[in-house]
């Protein structure tokens, strides 16, 4: 055989290999969510969001969990993200070439990869063997540390975005500098902010590590958010796991819930940011 | 900004109200930045707790075991012994496994996306990978306890058993029964869960190739594969390993989808069918069940092994890939 008909024959191979392990990926892709949905949907009905999570045996709903994963959720995006938002603004406007901001962004990035785990053994610590008890309290702020990281980053990088000769008119009108970061950059760069913020609720609405040992889990109905709270990774946790059918039906409609939700936000948050990016 | 108008024009109209205005802008920024500069410190004041309190909650179990802990491999709570051994072992084990599949896999899916798949496709395909990514790591775990790991005990244990049954070392590598649940099924379920992670970061390095020098090759008659092999990969290469380590960082620390499939088995088996355990399955699973002192502490201390693990896999993945950051800012 020539060289050239070998060279042609590995390059066949190789792009050969390449095609099989993007389909192998989509695969993957599809398979997940096919079950999901296969497993899911046979379970999804109105009681899902109307009644309470059950006792072993019979029948019932997610409502609390839903409510308890909504509420955590929500205050945990809530303390995390102005935080974040003006972490991100320090690195990006004021010390945007100074050593802090290196040493912030290394130590984010950090933050932003490390095992959630770890982060639900550090509230643990401080929020739940100094009280005493487990608490929805606690699982906010395992929460909002999970958050933080996300809009820290997204914020940076899109402020950094923002051209200078906007912020350079703006203080040539004779503006200070905190009213042409909050009018100026801030409105230019608000779709990027806005990605960073869904990116952050997407990531910590599955979260279940964290959850496991600072709100622990709740069966009833309880708004009390200094006493455990049930959220719905918790529950689909420790109802797939049981032997029983039932909570093993909703375990699978829980996922199929949480999954789709957290697919929309991460969709919605890549449309948003492309967007950006084009114009 | 109407409001920064009007303040402007009451300044204007006396040097009174001028010298107000200015007085209540210079505070509004000193306020502004302190309060931003603060919040960055937040960041770094976390980290510390974090460090710190796990140091503080492992002492109990470290003063008490001593160096037995690290090299241990009995885990009894009821006599108060614990080694993390086993742990530690499984850690690296499922994410050594991991590494391998999706490293080969994320480049393949990289190269197809940047040279050989039409323009108008990429995006969409390279979204759908992407969102592998977004998936919670929980569902993994249903997905991986209820229809990946039967699947594997129907159809690929056993083939992998018998074709390695006489072949030394493999033989005991893949020494079964298959139960389905084990080692290597959490390697192959992280390796899907790590794969968009280092598939994007290959491909957005990829993309920083400057398109002359692909040209070139090109144009002195190189294949694609050669052209992928010979510049891209050597190119990119620091990159794609900080990306690997990216990549590892999150295998080492995953926790939900593992701990519904490794079988959760404080021993040290050579055979990867066979259950067994990590650190971070270990604190999912004992945790709120932990009695005594010593239990609880030696959890945090396992926490703390992995958290020193994953910090120096993490550090070393951004100085990797801030070197390539700096050659495309060049």
């Amino acid at each position: 055989m020539s060289s050239y008909a070998i060279r042609k024959s590995r390059n066949f191979i190789a792009m050969s290999l390449c095609y099989g392990a993007a389909l192998l990926g989509l695969t993957a892709l599809t398979f997940i969510l096919a079950v999901l949905v296969y497993k899911g949907l046979s379970g999804l009905n109105l009681a899902v969001f109307t009644e309470m999570t059950p006792p072993p045996g019979s029948s019932g709903g997610l409502l609390n969990a839903i409510f308890g994963s909504v509420v955590m959720t929500v205050c945990g995006v809530l303390i995390g993200t102005p935080i974040g938002l003006l972490a991100g603004t320090y690195m990006a406007e004021y010390g945007r070439y100074s050593a802090l901001t290196k040493i912030i962004r290394f130590v984010n990035d950090i933050l932003l990869s490390a095992p959630s785990i770890v982060v639900g053994l550090f509230v643990y610590e401080i929020l739940v063997s100094t009280v005493g008890h487990f608490s929805a309290w606690a699982g906010i702020v395992s929460l909002s540390i999970l958050v933080l990281p996300v809009v820290v980053r997204t914020t940076e990088d899109m402020l950094l975005l923002v051209p200078n000769g906007l912020r350079e008119a703006a203080a040539a009108l004779g503006l200070p500098q905190s009213i042409v970061i909050r009018k100026i950059a801030y409105r230019a760069a608000r779709s990027g902010l806005m990605t960073g913020v869904l990116l952050a609720i997407a990531r910590v609405s599955g979260e279940t590590a964290p959850l496991l040992f600072t709100a622990l889990n709740n069966q009833f109905w309880s708004t009390n958010i200094n006493a455990p709270m049930s959220s719905l990774p918790v529950v689909i946790y420790q109802f797939a796991l049981s032997p029983y059918k039932d909570w093993q039906q909703l375990a699978w409609t829980g996922a199929l819930l949480i999954t789709f939700t957290v697919l929309f936000l991460s969709v919605i948050a890549r449309m948003l940011s492309s967007s950006k990016v084009q114009k | 900004m109407t409001e920064v108008m009007t303040h402007n024009s009451i300044a204007a109209s006396s040097s009174q109200t001028r010298h107000h205005a200015l007085k209540s802008f210079r505070f509004g920024d000193v306020l502004f930045k302190n309060l931003t500069l603060s919040s960055a410190i937040i960041v770094l004041v976390i980290l510390g707790g974090v460090i710190l309190s796990l140091i503080k909650g492992s002492i109990p179990a470290l003063t008490a075991l001593g160096p037995e802990f690290f090299i241990s491999q009995s885990w009894n709570p009821v006599s108060d012994k614990f080694g993390a051994l086993p742990a530690i072992y499984g850690t690296l084990v499922t994410s050594f496994i991991a590494v391998l599949i999706a490293v080969p896999v994320g480049l393949g899916i990289a190269i197809f996306l940047t040279e050989l798949c039409p323009m108008w496709a990429r995006r969409p395909i390279g979204i759908a990978i992407e969102l592998l990514a977004g998936i919670p790591s929980i569902i993994y775990g249903i997905w991986g306890l209820f229809v990946f790991a039967p699947f594997l005990q129907s159809h690929v244990q056993p083939f992998l058993i018998s074709i390695f049954s006489s072949i030394p070392f493999l033989r005991d590598v893949f020494a079964g029964p298959g139960y389905g649940i084990g080692t290597l099924t959490a390697g192959l379920i992280l390796s899907i869960m790590i794969l968009p992670f280092i598939t994007s970061i290959s491909r957005d390095v990829f993309l920083t190739v400057p398109t002359v020098l692909k040209e070139a090759a090109f144009g002195i008659g190189c294949t694609t594969w050669e052209v992928v092999r010979k510049i891209v990969i050597p190119y990119t290469r620091v990159a794609i390993v900080g990306g690997v380590m990216l990549g590892l960082g999150r295998a080492l620390g995953e926790t939900m989808a593992v701990t519904f499939v490794i079988g959760n088995a404080h021993k040290i088996s050579t055979s990867i069918l066979a259950p067994g355990t990590t650190i971070s399955a270990t604190i999912a699973n004992e945790f709120t069940e932990a009695v005594g002192s010593i239990y609880t502490s030696s959890l945090i201390a396992l926490g703390l092994i992995l958290f020193t693990i994953t910090f120096f896999v993490l550090a070393i993945a951004r100085f990797l890939l801030m070197r390539i950051e700096q050659k495309g800012a060049r």
